[in-house]
């Protein structure tokens, strides 16, 4: 029978395994479509716009950007890291609490919390005028620091994109066996020793998957950068569209974000290919460190920092603005509005986790060169602005919809205007291309840690590839399946400039609404729909935690 | 195999074509009722209460999109002649301009339109007009400025100003209109050189919106702002005490009094190439420039009416008449690429 059944294998193998590669090849090539449609600008003219940009201020975008990433690098990994730490491996008073809270900055846009610190902390502001007041100071009398700065931005970013790091880790920790930590407490390592030379390392996947996921939504962010008036890379891209009118240009400075970034990816694949991280067999959760004393202060005092910093106070500043006059700011659409950005975000997440799941386990599969660079090239949409990945789908979209339409014109006289573009599944195609990155890292992470020799028994025992991952792989994942659906789920909710270029009429969703306002200097009219999204963005976030709750109760 | 493989997918493939071929007719037939689509750069909250007001009177359906006014132009580009599109809305001349040299918009014309638009306000090709007019002025702390001392932009490159200038980012349309007026006018080397004593006279590095540089002035940071005027008139009649107490502060000088102007820019419109019902489309933009629209523009959004004929909110008589820059605004969008050159060489950030 055995031998039977594993003749059945290796004669299904081929073509089976030909079907997945060729379907892991026609995905990957068309959500690639936006992204090397821009890459292909590198090979069009280069306008003199090039000349004026490199003798200006191109140092300016290179540096700024780059010492944008190494401080929101720095802060999404220490904020995310202790936050994971002290959650998964410790206990003290509000544990619970804190694992679940400490998600929500995420939902916060980062031009939201942006406006908020800079309407509470600017040099016009409540905090500034009271101390004046109180002291007797005037301009120029006292020190204060400049909220509206690249420092400000740093900030900013990494109070809003910790919880990427934070989520990926913490289910790294969770998932690391007990019995590798008190191994090495018992071989007489300190607990310090112990969390940066065992933890950490095993950690070391999904740290880099989270803060890569912070580091690319960094370089792609606009609204907070312009905002505090820092030129960064971005910045660049829509000075030289907009100001200078070359779109040519600006997509060819997009085209080397990309390739900066796509190189960064395969530099940190190549680093750690030699490393395996795999979590044990056990599904014993970890037996966490009780914190007492002073211990236990310190470790609720910083989540409560964290959590009041990124959350509570500008959460409560827009509460503010929202009382302020809560009749003007209700709308009779604003209902409407929820449910569009609510269905919009609940298919994209769908979506990206299935394409994922299919790539990010296929590349298990057939491990090689050629599919970690198509799984990079395919997470490149993340690293840029969703105006440039809007353009991206425009062209070959727009394109196809009119060689469809010049050939019905010729032939049959009609005329079938535009199919796909200005659909809603336009739109929904380009969040994948541009979010597509943050499931695929997180499910890629997680498969990471399920040892190998697990699939090959499973295969050796007559299981196909489908119904292995749908019966122990799956299973295994559901922490990291979760996590991807939220982290797009919420992305999507943020949403904004692929939405407002590529929206079907008369659609609008609630980050839309509360961008309008914000960017007319309204800010507290734009205070209800941001407010929303948090709300929305609160649903996944306790469905995860309760999931993920009852999964360590249940084990 | 192959061969009996080959008439069937001719066959499915004849009869996809024929399922699109007929949805397409369908679909086209249903759009020929009354509706108009816009592509708009003002936001929905600027113009939605006008159109409105325009389906109410003529029953003509209307659909918005709203989105950065180059997003919306390279749309319409790539869409080309299958564009949904029948108008496009800006919220500058030189998106204006912009839209026209990418060939997307057809020219329209009637009386209404040509009597209600000043010259300067609409393109000579009668491809756009102008709707609502913006000044950008300036903003000054009364008890720290000598207006004798401060009357032109050009003023502010004086190395008195040191230190006590507050402006947003280059980035701003608005700026970057502001310094290719000044191009249209002057010679480069003038403009660059005003623009480095200008830029080293900042108080601190651009940042924020407009209302930010108004509260800056308010609070002491510095003694002078530019910004455009409807965000002064908005910051009056705000709900927000703060905002209000802010501006009730500080003053409005109109600049260039003397000479040539103070420098304005407009809201406008355009008929799209693709569109087919041209003639609604022109509808509704002389609807736009009908005198109480006009004063909807005036008394809502605070901007200055396009016809002399309406007389602006009491609000914004109270700032006093000013003079208007009449150069031709199309020079605002030819000048901006230029412009922009020239900021970024002043290190205007």
């Amino acid at each position: 029978m055995e031998i039977a059944a594993g003749a059945e294998l290796t004669a299904k193998k081929p073509r089976r395994i030909s079907l997945w590669r060729g379907g892991m090849l026609v995905t990957s090539l068309v959500i690639a479509l936006p992204v090397l449609v821009i890459i292909g600008s590198l090979f069009g003219d280069y306008s003199p716009a090039w000349e004026h940009l490199i003798e200006t201020v191109l140092g300016d975008y290179v540096v700024n950007s780059l010492l944008l990433m190494l401080g929101v690098g720095a802060g999404t990994l220490l904020l995310g890291v202790s936050a994971a730490w002290l959650t998964a491996m410790c206990d003290f008073p509000g544990r619970r609490f804190f694992s679940w809270a400490l998600l929500l900055p995420m939902a916060m846009p980062a031009y939201i919390i942006a406006y908020t610190y800079t309407g509470m902390l600017d040099y016009a502001g409540p905090v500034q005028s009271l101390l004046r007041d109180t002291f007797g100071w005037r301009y120029g009398d006292y020190w204060f620091p400049e909220i509206r700065s690249l420092g400000g931005a740093v900030c900013m970013l990494s109070l809003v994109l910790y919880p990427y790091t934070y989520l990926l880790v913490r289910v790294a920790f969770q998932e690391q066996s007990t019995a590798v930590l008190e191994a090495s407490r018992s071989l007489g390592k300190t607990l310090p020793a112990t969390f940066f030379r065992v933890a950490l390392p095993l950690a070391r996947p999904a740290i880099a998957a989270g803060v890569s996921l912070a580091l690319m939504e960094t370089l792609a962010d606009y609204g907070t950068v312009s905002y505090f008036g820092v030129s960064a890379f971005t910045t660049g891209i829509f000075r030289t569209w907009y100001g200078l009118g070359e779109l040519q240009t600006a997509a060819q400075l997009a085209a080397f974000l990309m390739l900066f970034v796509f190189i960064l990816f395969i530099l940190e694949r190549q680093s750690r290919r030699r490393l395996r991280f795999y979590r044990t067999g056990t599904r014993q959760p970890p037996r966490r460190i009780v914190l007492r004393g002073w211990r236990a202060i310190t470790a609720a005092g910083l989540a409560s920092a964290i959590l009041i910093a990124g959350f509570l106070l500008p959460a409560s500043q827009l509460t503010v603005w929202v009382l302020q006059d809560p009749l003007r700011a209700a709308e009779p659409a604003f209902l409407q509005l929820a449910g569009n950005s609510f269905l919009l975000a609940a298919i994209a997440a769908a979506c990206c986790l299935l394409l994922a799941l299919f790539l990010g386990y296929g590349k298990r599969l057939f491990p090689g060169f050629a599919q970690t660079t198509a799984n990079g090239v395919v997470s490149m949409g993340y690293a840029v602005p969703g105006t440039v990945i809007a353009v991206g789908v425009l062209i070959p979209f727009t394109w196809f919809d009119n060689v469809v339409d010049g050939w019905l014109r010729q032939t049959m006289g009609v005329s079938s205007g535009l199919l796909l573009s200005g659909t809603l599944g336009a739109l929904v195609f380009a969040y994948v291309v541009r979010f597509l990155s943050v499931s695929l890292q997180t499910v890629e992470s997680g498969l990471a840690r399920i040892r190998p020799s697990i699939d090959e028994s499973a295969r050796s025992l007559g299981y196909a590839p489908l119904s292995l991952l749908q019966r122990i792989h799956i299973p295994m994942l559901r922490g990291s399946l979760l996590t991807a659906l939220l982290l797009v789920f919420v992305d999507v909710l943020k949403e904004l400039p692929t939405t407002l270029i590529l929206r079907p009429f008369n659609f609008n969703t609630l980050a839309v609404r509360a961008h309008e306002l914000a960017s007319d200097e309204r800010l507290a009219d734009a205070a209800l729909p941001a407010l929303a999204i948090v709300l929305i963005g609160l649903l996944p976030v306790i469905l995860l935690t309760r999931n993920l709750a009852s999964d360590n109760a249940a084990s | 195999m192959l061969t009996t493989h080959h008439p069937r997918r001719s066959c499915s493939r004849l009869a996809v074509m024929f399922v699109v071929a007929v949805s397409a007719a369908v679909m086209s037939a249903g759009t020929v009722a009354d509706t108009l689509n816009i592509y708009s750069a003002r936001q929905e909250a600027l113009i939605k209460p006008l159109l409105d007001r325009f389906s109410n009177e003529t029953g003509v359906e209307v659909n918005l999109v709203t989105g950065s006014g180059d997003a919306l132009i390279t749309r319409l580009t790539r869409e080309g002649r299958n564009s949904p599109a029948d108008v496009l809305l800006t919220s500058d001349a030189g998106r204006l301009y912009r839209a026209r040299q990418a060939g997307v918009l057809q020219p329209v014309s009637s009386d209404a339109l040509t009597a209600a638009v000043p010259e300067n306000l609409r393109s000579p090709d009668n491809l756009w007009y102008g709707l609502s007019v913006r000044a950008r002025v300036l903003i000054i702390a009364p008890e720290r400025v000598n207006t004798d001392e401060l009357q032109d932009y050009e003023d502010l490159a004086d190395p008195q100003w040191k230190g006590r200038i507050c402006v947003r980012s280059s980035g701003n349309i608005y700026n970057q209109s502001l310094v290719a007026g000044m191009l249209a006018q002057k010679d480069r080397a003038q403009t660059q050189a005003w623009l480095d004593g200008f830029v080293r006279n900042f108080a601190r590095p651009p940042q924020g919106g407009d209302r930010d540089q108004i509260k800056a002035v308010a609070a002491g940071q510095c003694d002078v702002a530019l910004v455009n005027s409807y965000y002064f008139g908005a910051m009056l009649q705000s709900d927000n005490e703060e905002e209000r107490r802010a501006a009730e502060q500080v003053e409005l000088l109109w600049p260039n009094q003397s000479n040539r102007g103070v420098h304005i820019n407009i809201s406008g419109a355009g008929v799209i190439r693709a569109s087919e019902q041209p003639d609604l489309a022109r509808e509704l933009i002389e609807f736009l420039v009908r005198e109480d629209s006009q004063q909807w523009y005036a008394e809502t959004n605070n901007e200055y009416p396009v016809r002399d004929s309406v007389s602006p909110s009491r609000l914004l008589q109270s700032w006093g008449d000013f003079k208007a820059d009449d150069l031709d605004v199309s020079e605002l969008g030819r000048l901006n690429a230029q412009a922009v050159m020239a900021m970024d060489r002043a290190n205007w950030k």
